[in-house]
């Protein structure tokens, strides 16, 4: 077979999608380098792009407000990843027998998956609205409690925690599942024959044998946390003050609210680098893992 | 199954009575935000503020019909149709070429290629939604015509995020064709195309239409793009969720109602590939 002629066709058909993703990640990439170097505030005396360098991140690296919005970011990505994980791995291992009526609950419970998020927002904004909402009625009515995720820091976390909870927490489940579904039986067996307790199955021979499909699960769902603003958005409005506003919704504020274009795009670049930083390191710890188990 | 953790004694830490009272508290803890929309979707403005009422005693579809009525509901639910579903048709056919040269030829650098596309769909997109405002509005202009506010511009941006899931997901599926099979169909003298339609089409099919149909689903729940980068006449129906709450008032009702709407295409697609749904969300890393 003639190697260049067919490796060149190899290339034509990778061309279109190169192309695309061209267009539409790369020059915007480049794009926010360029402006990210300029004072651009459609509100400031000048209005035009005027070239200041590094000055932008400069001021970037002193701003609370930014900083503040970025930490907050990592710690609800932390916070939930780690919840979803635990409650999923038992979810999981709920589900790995057969019973009656599982096909159906696991139909149902997979729904909010698919639910678009800001329409997931919408929904908890109802169920939490004050006055109509049934949380804070009943929560009130029952046990005396006030619930405004208008007013109180802790209890607008907590909202906004059991949401991304119940959207999330089905993926976390069924991708487990299916890891442990894939675990053959005889070691488990082997295991058991010799003694071993539950705890040391799960920890010595369970676990080691899901830990691929826990990293896979734990990369998806770190980056999408990261991600995911427009559900946040929706239920608290990144309130009460700023104590839900996570770095998307900052962003977008500065953007299209203070039109300040320069340091948006600063900001922008800076999340952008965080983010395949940390793609890299759990990409690396993915495929490192994978390699040294396959020597 | 025979070789599976599921026949070994493992699996006794639930009992089945556990199991059936877990699991109908859960079904309960699922459903309940999603009943409460319908709920809500069916009270009359004055009825929404009352206290809250888990019963339907009554359904007020003017809620409904008002939204069907709405001549801007309207073009957005057909915005967000035309959107999806050719974002989707063309990302599948952009994926299913940019697989087949991924898994047929060895490409120099192409590995580093394949990871390039991930982070485009791992990026936040905050991140996007400046450059792609400020090109859409200032870079790319031709006399009056510029990107903002166009279906076209929709679709592109939405290759950002949707094409690396198609391509991951897609390459997945095609490396479990076995490459036996093109070759014999080589040595019969079949050109690689007629390889890729007569053989990989074919066998790849199931997970074309898994890929079709997640990335429509992603595509049509997509909102922070289609806010920032439209602003009437291409404006998608997820945008007219936050709309309900900003400008006028909150409605509850009628968002309700457009909600309920918004979420059933999603729904019924996911009925059909509800046992794919794993390897789909997990970009084909995961089976089941």
């Amino acid at each position: 077979m003639n190697k260049g002629h067919s490796n060149r066709l190899g290339w034509i058909l990778l061309s279109p999608s190169l192309l695309v993703l061209g267009i539409a990640g790369l020059a915007p990439f480049f794009y926010v380098i360029y402006v990210g170097t300029h004072s651009w505030n459609v509100f400031s005396k000048e209005r035009g792009k005027v070239f200041v360098g590094v000055q932008n991140y400069r001021d970037l690296v002193f701003d609370s407000a930014f900083l503040g919005t970025l930490s907050r970011t990592l710690i609800f990505s932390f916070v939930v990843v780690t919840i979803e994980l635990v409650l999923g791995f038992i979810l999981a291992l709920s589900l790995i027998k057969d019973f009656k009526a599982k096909t159906f609950f696991r139909t149902v419970y997979v729904l909010p998956v698919v639910v678009a998020p800001i329409a997931v927002g919408a929904t908890w904004r109802l169920m939490m609205a004050q006055g109509h909402g049934p949380i804070p009625f009943f929560l009130n009515k029952f046990f005396g409690w006030d619930f405004n995720t208008g007013a109180s820091t802790t209890q607008a976390w907590i909202a906004i925690l059991l949401m991304d909870i119940w959207h999330w927490t089905p993926f976390v489940t069924l991708t487990l599942l299916a890891g442990l579904l894939a675990i053959p039986k005889e070691p488990v067996e082997a295991a058991s024959v010799d003694g071993a307790n539950r705890f040391q199955m799960h920890r010595y021979l369970i676990l080691p044998m899901l830990l691929p499909v826990i990293l896979i699960t734990v990369f998806i769902r770190i980056m999408d946390s990261l991600r995911s603003m427009e559900d946040v958005y929706m239920l608290t409005n990144g309130g009460p003050g700023s104590s839900t506003t996570f770095v998307g919704l900052h962003i977008f504020r500065t953007v299209f609210a203070k039109q300040d274009y320069g340091y948006g795009s600063s900001m922008s670049l800076l999340v952008l680098y965080f983010t395949i930083v940390i793609c890299w390191l759990l990409f690396n710890a993915l495929t490192g893992k994978e390699s040294k188990r396959k020597v | 199954m025979n070789t599976k953790l599921a026949q070994s004694r493992f699996t006794s830490i639930f009992s089945t009575f556990n199991r059936y009272v877990l699991w109908s508290v859960l079904t309960i803890f699922t459903l309940g935000p999603i009943y409460w929309m319908f709920v809500v979707s069916s009270r009359s403005p004055v009825e929404v503020y009352d206290k809250p009422n888990l019963i339907i005693d009554s359904f007020y579809a003017e809620n409904y019909t008002k939204v069907f009525q709405d001549r801007v509901v309207r073009n957005y639910m057909v915005n967000s149709l035309i959107v999806a579903t050719t974002n989707a048709v063309l990302v599948t056919i952009l994926a299913l070429f940019a697989t087949y040269a991924l898994t047929r030829w060895k490409l120099k650098g192409s590995d580093s290629v394949f990871f390039w596309t991930i982070t485009n769909r791992m990026a936040p997109p905050a991140a996007f939604i400046l450059p792609n405002f400020l090109i859409f509005t200032q870079v790319v202009k031709f006399g009056d015509f510029m990107l903002f506010d166009t279906k076209i511009g929709l679709i592109l941006v939405y290759c950002l995020f949707n094409l690396p899931f198609a391509i991951w997901l897609l390459k997945g599926m095609l490396e479990g064709i076995p490459l036996e099979l093109d070759e014999a169909a080589l040595v019969d003298r079949a050109s690689r195309m007629q390889v890729l339609f007569k053989i990989i089409v074919p066998l790849a099919a199931p997970g074309l239409a898994i890929t079709f149909i997640l990335t429509w689903v992603f595509a049509w729940n997509e909102y922070l793009l289609a806010a920032s980068l439209s602003s009437s006449s291409a404006r998608t129906i997820t945008t007219r969720l936050a709309e309900y709450v900003t400008t006028t008032g909150t409605n509850y009702g009628e968002l309700a109602a457009v909600a309920i709407i918004a979420t059933l295409p999603a729904i019924i697609f996911l009925t059909f590939i509800q046992k794919y749904i794993v390897t789909g969300l997990t970009f084909g890393a995961v089976k089941e």
